[in-house]
């Protein structure tokens, strides 16, 4: 009897086997567009509310229905799924070197991409800011107050994560200007920082977790859209937002991936895409999911006074580019590895 | 191939060696080494000093320190435990004694990232047993200690599934009479039974250090991944695929790879052997 | 039953066993241990998932991600476990039946699977079937998508599952020897007729054995296919990815709920194994009987 079924399970096996291989060799056909959006991780909530939107107008438009698939996971990650091959229309990720890697090892993005689009390519942008406990019991109220003995700071790994990149040039920027521009200061204030990091996740998300959720460490260095995302979505009443002196403005930058767009015949919706995010409605929605548009006027000016007023430093002018921060400050050996040497 | 094969193997009536062995070697090619192969051409480009400038790296070495380390105190207490476990399973007959036999296979089939989130939320100072902790002053959880709990859990069925048939082999007899002639049974224990047993014991520590060396998605929720004290030598391979760093990552694979294969081989050859010296059994 | 109360009855009078405080002792022991390391995590998800619930956990699973998720997972264990099967009665025929140059070393080569850390297991497809790769501009012209489609997936889920059905049977094929087979054959049975009249109801439930491991972990394994997936939602991820973004989404009761299920999958594939096992037992104890 179980005989029976064995031999038949058999058969079957080999049948489904034949079958896989088919079903796979058959590309798949979409009467309709659908686009790939590769993103970082903040952006969930506020892509998922975008696309729809998109669609909706897509359709009144032109009439045509357009799907958007999602992907989100560590910026550097995501780039480097895009280099290996990922089917994406447009990358949406956290940092403009994350792009220039896929110029540089795929070729699919020309070089010139950042020119494209308003603003450097950044519809939108962010900053860094603290998040603390309720009543911030460790007094925490600026960069210098990180390194203190007993704090225990949560950031994610820059290595992994395009935010934790930002929090750590957003920290060296303040302790070189603290310090009158002296950059050995600056390297011995990231060494002491990370110094007090129980916990490097590989991810922005993983960190917000791990400081709300597991309840470990006193401040969590966050996208401001993070962390007033935790504040919803945990309870409001368990952190304070604190907002340093200075901080950092962050460019997470959007592009065509034109090689991929122009083979599924893609370009024009996912142009009109990247587009929408510059549009009114796009920029209402960004400021409404905690990123600053990059053109205020069109957002809600209740979203709007939700952004703390503070100093900010960019990355062109404090340091000379992606390309350069990359090399200098996280690439193999570079001065976020020396800070975990031994001898330093 | 045809011809070279009989010549390979010993004279047999029984049919189907070449379908057998071709088709084993085909799947295994197709989907185990020739990816693999790929793995060691895309680290051999790299060159002799190149290889060992990243094999020598202090954070490479010490990812794989606490790899190899974390995996070998976990195969150590699963060999204890596990030999518990299957001792009690064997010999003893009590309630709930199927219900233990069957929930130690619980980590082979329990997805492993769910195990990672499940035990961070056990073991973090605000879960059920990392409170405990917490209040007694020391962590476990985002510390080495936490690797090895994740690495305890993955191992334990790999040791209690290799004693445990061997155990239910010995024969009583030869301890009836050990003890007869007057040995006490911590004696017959540990002179008569446990040598019988021991190369079933070894094969499974190994094979539980062997799998805890890899093991990824179970541990980066509980070690804290913090580099040169909790970061795991898979994570770095993920951190230097992040860095775009593709030779860096096979080289580290590569290394992990070698050692594998040089403990799988030890412990196939000794049971070769093993198998030998005492007749099939 | 009454055999086994004889010797239950016998054993209490064992000169070789341990005293009754000893075994109380150990199995004691052996419980806690049991309790404290590997049902702890089980009983967290399993309480997290119905935290808010039956009516939010059902919720969780009706999500069209969440069932894109599960009919994925469904797939990929129903193409990766048959083959696996097939190769694994391949090999342990091969490796238990016959006497060969190099067997220790295949052997090895099966096993490797184990031993391989599951992000390199993922990465290998990568280097071999990437953008980046030799085969990547083929693939791409030919419109073949492996790598971040399905394909890959069941790929990489083959590859971690490879030993399993093979490990299982090999020790039981090498114990049986190949008496039963010659047997069969010196009075003119087929091969085929003999492989399947006689070797394989002698292996069967070792077979199924090997299948329902082999099934558990090709539904929950995360690390390989996380490193291939691609992670597009509802179309290129499994339940553990699903869980994951959950997680990552701060949606902690929805990833926990679809981690009760996968982890309900893994106990039903237990109790299977259980059942499987006592059957096994029985048919053992009347064979020896005859």
């Amino acid at each position: 009897m179980s005989l029976k079924i064995i031999r038949r399970s058999f058969t079957l096996g080999i049948a489904t086997l034949a079958l896989a291989a088919v079903i796979s060799a058959t590309p798949p056909a979409f009467a309709d567009a659908t686009l790939l959006n590769v993103s970082y991780d903040p952006t969930r909530e506020f892509y998922k509310e975008f696309n729809q939107v998109f669609a909706a107008d897509w359709k009144a438009k032109t009439g045509e229905t357009v799907t958007i698939n999602q992907s989100h996971g560590g910026s550097g990650k995501q780039a480097r799924a895009v280099i290996d091959g990922l089917d994406a229309d447009v990358v949406t990720l956290a940092l403009a070197g994350d792009i220039d890697a896929i110029v540089k090892n795929s070729k699919k993005i020309p070089a010139d991409w950042a020119k494209r689009l308003p603003h450097n390519s950044s519809p939108y942008t962010s900053t860094i800011v603290f998040l603390v406990r309720k009543g911030n019991p460790k007094a925490i109220k600026d960069w210098g107050d990180l390194v203190k003995d007993g704090v225990a700071v949560i950031t994610p790994n820059p290595k992994t994560s395009g935010g934790a990149r930002w929090n750590y040039l957003a920290g060296w920027a303040w302790a070189k200007k603290a310090a009158g521009g002296d950059e050995a200061k600056a390297k011995e204030y990231v060494a002491n920082l990370f110094r007090n990091v129980p916990v490097l996740d590989t991810g922005a998300r993983g960190s917000t977790t791990t400081f709300a959720q597991r309840e470990i460490g006193d401040v969590l260095l966050a996208w401001e859209n993070e962390a007033f995302l935790a504040l919803n979505e945990f309870d409001a009443d368990k952190f304070d937002i604190v907002v340093p002196s200075l901080s950092i403005k962050a460019e997470p930058p959007v592009t065509l991936v034109d090689e991929n767009a122009k083979a599924k015949g893609n370009t024009k919706v996912a142009e009109a895409y990247l587009q929408f995010l510059y549009s009114p409605e796009g920029q209402k929605l960004a400021a409404k999911h905690f990123f600053r548009p990059s053109d205020p006027a069109s957002a809600d000016p209740a979203d709007l006074a939700r952004f703390p007023k503070l100093d900010l430093v960019n990355i062109d002018d404090e340091f000379g580019g992606w390309s350069k921060a990359q090399a200098t400050h996280f690439a193999d050996g570079g001065i976020f590895d020396q800070i975990y040497k031994p001898s330093n | 191939m045809a011809l070279l094969l009989p010549r390979l193997r010993e004279p047999s009536v029984i049919p189907g060696f070449g379908l057998a062995l071709g088709f084993t070697v085909a799947a295994l090619s197709l989907i185990v080494l020739i990816p693999l192969s790929a793995l060691v051409l895309r680290a051999a480009s790299i060159g002799p000093i190149g290889f060992w400038a990243i094999a020598s790296d202090p954070r490479t070495l010490a990812a794989l320190r606490l790899s190899f380390g974390a995996a070998f105190i976990a195969a150590a207490i699963n060999t204890v435990f596990g030999l518990l476990l299957s001792w009690v399973l064997v010999r003893y007959r009590f309630p709930g004694r199927r219900f233990i036999d069957a929930a130690v296979d619980l980590p082979f089939a329990l997805p492993t990232a769910v195990a990672g989130i499940a035990m961070a939320a056990v073991y973090a100072p605000n879960g059920w047993i990392g409170s405990i902790a917490d209040k007694l002053g020391f962590k476990i959880a985002f510390t080495p200690v936490g690797v090895v709990l994740a690495l305890v859990f993955i191992g334990l069925p790999f040791v209690v599934r290799t004693v445990q048939p061997v155990l239910e082999e010995v024969e009583r007899e030869i301890e009836e009479v050990s003890a007869l002639l007057g040995a006490s049974r911590l004696r017959t224990v540990f002179k008569v039974v446990l040598p019988q047993i021991y190369p079933a014991l070894l094969t499974g520590a190994t094979l539980a250090f062997a799998r805890g060396i890899g093991e990824y998605g179970s541990v980066i929720f509980i070690a804290g991944n913090i580099p040169m004290v909790s970061e795991i030598a898979p994570l770095l391979i993920v951190i230097k695929l992040e860095e775009f760093d593709y030779q860096g990552a096979t080289v580290i694979a590569l290394l992990m790879l070698v050692i594998s294969f040089a403990l799988l081989m030890v412990i196939n050859l000794f049971q070769a052997w093993s198998r030998r010296r005492l007749g099939d059994v | 039953m009454s055999d086994i109360e004889i010797s239950e009855v016998f054993r209490k009078r064992d000169v070789a066993s341990e005293g009754r405080v000893a075994r109380i002792a150990l199995i004691s022991l052996a419980a806690i241990f049991l309790l404290g390391f590997l049902f702890l995590p089980l009983i967290v998800v399993i309480v997290e998932g119905f935290r808010h619930g039956p009516a939010e956990f059902l919720e969780a699973l009706a999500d069209p991600d969440a069932v894109a998720a599960i009919k994925l997972t469904l797939l990929v264990a129903a193409i990766a476990v048959p083959f696996n099967a097939v190769v694994g009665v391949a090999a342990a025929w091969a490796i238990a039946k016959f006497n060969f140059r190099g067997k220790n070393l295949l052997l090895t080569l099966i096993d490797l699977p184990f031993s391989v850390s599951p992000v390199i297991s993922g990465l290998v497809y990568v280097l071999l079937f990437g953008a980046q790769s030799w085969l990547g501009p083929w693939l791409k012209a030919n419109h073949l998508e492996i790598i971040f489609a399905v394909p890959g997936i069941i790929l990489a889920t083959i590859f971690v599952t490879f030993p399993f059905v093979a490990r299982e049977l090999i020790p039981l094929m090498q114990s049986q020897g190949t008496s039963e087979e010659e047997a069969s054959l010196t009075l003119g049975a087929s091969g085929w007729y003999t492989f399947f009249n006689v070797t394989l109801p002698n292996i069967k439930w070792a077979l199924l054995y090997g299948v329902l491991l082999c099934n558990a972990r090709a539904m929950g394994e995360f690390g390989a296919v996380s490193v291939v997936s691609g992670h597009i939602r509802g179309l290129t991820n499994t339940m553990p990815l699903h869980i994951e973004i959950l997680y990552n989404e701060f949606n902690f009761a929805a990833a926990f709920a679809v981690a009760t299920l996968l982890a309900g999958l893994a106990l039903l594939t237990l109790i299977l194994k259980s059942a499987l096992e006592w059957h096994y037992a029985d048919s053992l104890a009347a064979a020896q009987q005859h």
